[in-house]
């Protein structure tokens, strides 16, 4: 205890907690991009999967096996399979890019679901209402059945990205200079692990708490009729 | 030749049978009602007209052509030729009421955006709603909802409008407002499909009445002869009950 207290001071040095907050900025932003990445191909894939027809059988069959198989594999290994796949490909890949692809392709497989439940929970009146009309699969998609199903996406999706803030600790595997990564250098120098791993789990919980309050609070929001939601904007403006 | 002819049709939910060969012709013009008791298929007409309930047989000719169900670009004819309103509005509830008569005309029909325009606020101050134009659909009652839904079916330019039990879900005091506008357009001359349970307001408006039980037209005629000397059984016991129940 008296060797962690006697760290402090050359531990909290300006240059550490630099080098800190950038590995902190790259976690938030490994998480970022490849989620919002993710979720837009995973907006695609739950299109693909309810193509009409019998010739979009096969095409069904592997947008939900892309989902059940994703969702059973570890997050390690994605990221290995990923990091060795694409050196197969080339080798000036960066890490950030790897680590970037690998949650990518773990957000499709978990927020395909969070929006098929989504477009769902959007009656299916809405949809023969705007057949009846001629628009089409995507125009009713896109103009009609998405606008309705994003309050029920968008908060379990934040939450989904959140919770998965903490997982990316994993990219530190590959060397991703990520706060995880950072995390074991500083241990390695010779600072004390219960301080180190101290801090960089409350850089984690800095990270995420704000952003699940953003996400419950766009619950809230959002669980609120248009119309309704409007008249009070008006009244508070 | 009839504007729309119906002839023999047949449709089924998985195993049930639920039109077993309809017969029906409406002129330009013509308000057509049908009438019946629950689960006759009053609606299923509709929704099968509007390519909503797959057709198992029999045939629909609009103006003497043929409708095939089974080809897009013809059931894309059908809907362009013909509009439907629902019991439950159906209105898109992530729109303004503007915009859900606007959607279609100018996506769809390719119009242009200022006619279009101009045009639902005319059709909105047919139904009394020019006031509600910037409103969403939870903003509206239950009676407001459905005049706009008229109004988004007629913005289409529909040759024939279909009305599938549009007051049934309202509260009774909402009723004659929405029945006020479809009057409206009967006397200007539109040609309509109503299926209703709202005796006396067929009776006003409609020139034939179908009545249906059962997956069949049991019997058809003048609102007088229909309502007044039903010659079948099942429609004199129909009747018997909700006029004189």
């Amino acid at each position: 205890m008296d060797r962690i207290v006697a760290q402090i001071p050359e531990f909290y040095t300006a240059g550490n907690l630099i080098l800190l907050a950038e590995a902190a900025a790259m976690t938030l932003a490994m998480t970022f991009v490849g989620c919002l990445i993710g979720f837009l191909f995973a907006m695609v894939l739950v299109y693909l999967r309810q193509t009409p027809g019998v010739w979009a059988i096969p095409l069904r069959i592997a947008c939900i096996a892309y989902v059940e198989v994703f969702r059973r594999i570890p997050f390690l290994v994605v990221i290995y399979l990923v990091l060795f796949f694409i050196q197969t490909i080339t080798t000036d890949a960066s890490l950030f890019s790897i680590a970037v692809t690998a949650i990518c392709i773990y957000a499709i497989a978990y927020t395909a679901d969070i929006i098929r439940g989504g477009i769902e929970s959007v009656p299916a009146t809405q949809v023969e209402a705007a057949s009846t009309m001629n628009l089409s699969r995507l125009q009713t998609m896109v103009r009609v059945v998405l606008p309705q199903a994003m309050p029920v996406i968008i908060p379990p999706a934040i939450a989904f990205a959140v919770a998965f803030i903490k997982d990316t600790a994993l990219v530190s595997q590959i060397g991703v200079f990520e706060l995880t990564f950072r995390g074991k250098e500083l241990n390695n120098k010779g600072f004390s692990g219960i301080l180190v791993f101290g801090t960089i789990a409350v850089s984690y919980f800095i990270i995420s708490f704000p952003l699940s309050m953003l996400g419950q609070y766009l619950e809230k929001r959002l669980a609120t009729p248009r119309g309704q939601r409007r008249t009070r904007a008006v009244r508070t403006a | 030749m009839p504007h729309l002819a119906v002839s023999d049709v047949r449709a089924q939910y998985g195993r049930l049978e639920v039109l077993k060969g309809i017969s029906l012709e409406v002129d330009r013009g013509e308000v057509v009602a049908i009438v019946g008791p629950s689960g006759s298929g009053k609606s299923t007409v509709l929704r099968a007209l509007m390519g909503l309930t797959p057709i198992t047989g029999g045939s629909v000719r609009i103006d003497g052509n043929s409708i095939d169900y089974s080809n897009r670009s013809s059931v894309r004819e059908a809907r362009d030729r013909m509009a439907i309103v629902f019991q439950q509005y159906n209105l898109f509830q992530n729109m303004t009421v503007m915009r859900n008569l606007t959607l279609a005309p100018i996506k769809i029909k390719k119009r242009g955006r200022r006619d279009v325009e101009q045009e639902a606020r005319e059709l909105l101050a047919l139904v009394g709603l020019a006031h509600k134009i910037d409103s969403y659909p939870d903003e509206l009652s239950g009676g407001e909802q459905q005049r706009v839904a008229i109004a988004r079916a007629l913005a289409l330019r529909p040759e024939i409008l279909l009305l599938d039990e549009v007051t049934s879900a309202l509260d009774p005091e909402l009723v004659n407002e929405v029945l006020d506008s479809i009057r409206r357009l009967a006397s200007e001359g539109m040609t309509m499909i109503i299926v209703s349970h709202e005796m006396a307001f067929v009776r006003e408006v409609s020139s034939t009445v179908i009545f249906m039980d059962g997956g069949l037209v049991v019997e058809r005629g003048s609102p007088q002869a229909i309502f007044d000397n039903p010659e079948n059984q099942r429609a004199k016991d129909f009747f018997g009950k909700i006029l004189r129940g």
